[in-house]
């Protein structure tokens, strides 16, 4: 990627929506601010590689800046997540300071502390509708879920669902990071978010972070990616989903949403020291725009980063220009072609017109990860991600006594 | 004509508007609903509303000209459907 600094001084004063945002605006419409990276859980696929907290961890004083400054900018809501935000002591605080200043906050957790007393604040007046909560939950099922997640985390996920329902919280959100093993359970999952009054949010397996590490396992298969297509175009006015999934819109018809990568144009991120990165799903050097406390606050970042100002310009498509797709999906997703190793102005990883098994197939180098705090030693939240073979009922269990030299063997 | 051209209306109390380089971004505290106000003009009739007796007057002082308030009127429909903007009723329903 080249880096540049020149900037048109007349934009166009035209053009769609989609065109005008390519360009970048004066303040991103959807910031994910990562509070901690501390987390109670190990998820295998942890986009942040999350787990201990960061010594340099901005203060309970810098956050509340911060968000004076996003005041200042009218960012009106930020999504905050981790780590796990709710660990922070000074969490409900921060909240309730971003509310009181015009901030609203969607908040992401795996409801280790929505307790009965935390839903019936959120459900209060105190937030003024300004909250909303994102419960993750991998799986319908805890089989599935606690597969990545760990054990337990799929009960605390649905504990915590309980307490805002019985709070009366309405539209709490359940997110879900779509896998090879989920992909299946996707009406129960909208049987889940009925069941407890809220709304299903899909989004996409990024191989960002520990991501990387499980992302050949657990990414959708080619065919499973039709059936997401199709499922998305049957609900699509019901689900949520980041604008996550525009590498789809290559099957045909676009899904809802704006289809286009947001990265440094209308979505970044801030990390729990204060750096701000081009996405968040892509916690990488190479995607790192500045740092708030050290270059002058957060909209100095957002406005005169070289990065960003690089992003905004417009971009080749690469091998993909060829492609009569293009117009669709853009290239994919930016992040998840920089963590398989793809050259970023070709196919995505998972391209649904097959360019993204071939480019795969290809010689490449998948970046080193240029932080990760993941816990150095493994607790009993930690996931593994093996499966016990299970033996069917019609062959019993091969006795040590049995002498035949083809005991055991069906041909 | 679009009956809106002669009524008063306002933003909504709960709508901020930020200046964008294509116009701006309105966003709603109370429904949270994001909208995008494309053209400037739109921007200026927009803030202008409060202002004005009826909505004509804002798109004249907005300097829209008269083969374009149809247009406009639907547009400021559009807006009106998520209450972005909002119809002047009772002590509102003077000029300001």
């Amino acid at each position: 990627m080249t880096l540049t600094t020149d900037r048109p001084t007349e934009r166009p004063r035209t053009g769609t929506l989609v065109e005008q945002f390519e360009l970048g605006l004066d303040a991103p419409i959807c910031l994910t601010w990562e509070l901690t990276y501390a987390c109670n859980l190990e998820c295998a696929h942890c986009l942040s590689s999350s787990g201990r907290r960061d010594p340099r961890e901005l203060s309970t004083a810098q956050c509340k800046a911060v968000i004076d400054e996003l005041q200042r900018m009218q960012v009106f809501y930020v999504n905050i997540g981790g780590g796990e935000p709710t660990i922070r002591p000074d969490f409900w605080e921060l909240l309730q300071y971003a509310v009181d200043h015009q901030v609203g906050v969607k908040f992401s957790t795996n409801g280790v502390r929505v307790t009965p007393e935390r839903a019936a604040f959120l459900a209060s007046p105190a937030c003024n509708g300004y909250v909303d909560v994102q419960i993750s939950l991998d799986g319908a099922t805890a089989e599935v879920n606690d597969y990545v997640r760990g054990p337990g985390s799929f009960d605390t996920a649905l504990a915590a669902l309980q307490n805002l329902q019985d709070a009366g919280f309405t539209d709490a959100k359940i997110s879900v990071v779509c896998t090879r093993q989920n992909i299946g359970q996707l009406d129960d999952f909208k049987a889940l978010a009925d069941r407890f009054g809220a709304t299903l949010r899909l989004t996409r397996l990024r191989p960002s972070g520990r991501g990387a590490d499980v992302w050949d396992e657990l990414h959708p298969l080619p065919e499973q990616q039709r059936v997401l297509y199709d499922w998305l175009m049957a609900h699509g006015e019901d689900v949520l989903t980041g604008d996550s999934f525009f590498h789809l819109a290559a099957f045909g018809e676009s899904l809802p949403g704006l289809n286009l990568c947001g990265a440094g144009r209308v979505v970044c991120l801030i990390d729990p020291v204060g750096d701000v990165y081009a996405c968040p799903f892509a916690i990488h050097d190479n995607f790192l725009a500045g740092n708030l406390l050290a270059d002058g606050g957060f909209q100095q970042v957002w406005q005169t980063s070289a990065l960003f100002a690089d992003l905004r310009s417009p971009q080749t498509g690469g091998a993909c220009a060829k492609c009569e797709f293009f117009d669709s999906c853009r290239g994919g997703c930016m992040a998840a072609k920089f963590f398989t190793g793809l050259p970023l102005d070709g196919p995505d990883p998972e391209c649904v017109q097959g360019y993204g098994e071939q480019a795969l197939a290809a010689d490449r180098v998948v970046p080193a990860p240029s932080q990760d705090h993941s816990k150095t030693s493994p607790t009993r939240n930690q996931p593994v991600m093996l499966q016990l073979l299970t033996r069917p009922p019609s062959q019993p269990p091969v006795s040590a006594c049995a002498e035949s030299p083809l005991s055991g063997f069906t041909p | 004509m679009d009956d809106l051209l002669g009524e008063p209306w306002m933003l909504s109390p709960s709508v901020a508007l930020r200046p964008e380089p294509f116009g701006a971004l309105a966003y709603h505290f109370g429904n949270r609903k994001l909208t995008f106000l494309k053209r400037p003009e739109l921007v200026a009739v927009v803030r202008g509303l409060i202002e004005a007796p009826d909505v004509r007057t804002a798109l004249e002082t907005a300097g829209v000209p008269a083969s374009q308030h149809p247009a406009y009127a639907a547009a400021l429909r559009g807006l009106a459907a998520t209450d972005m903007i909002r119809r002047r009723t009772g002590e509102n329903g003077a000029a300001a």
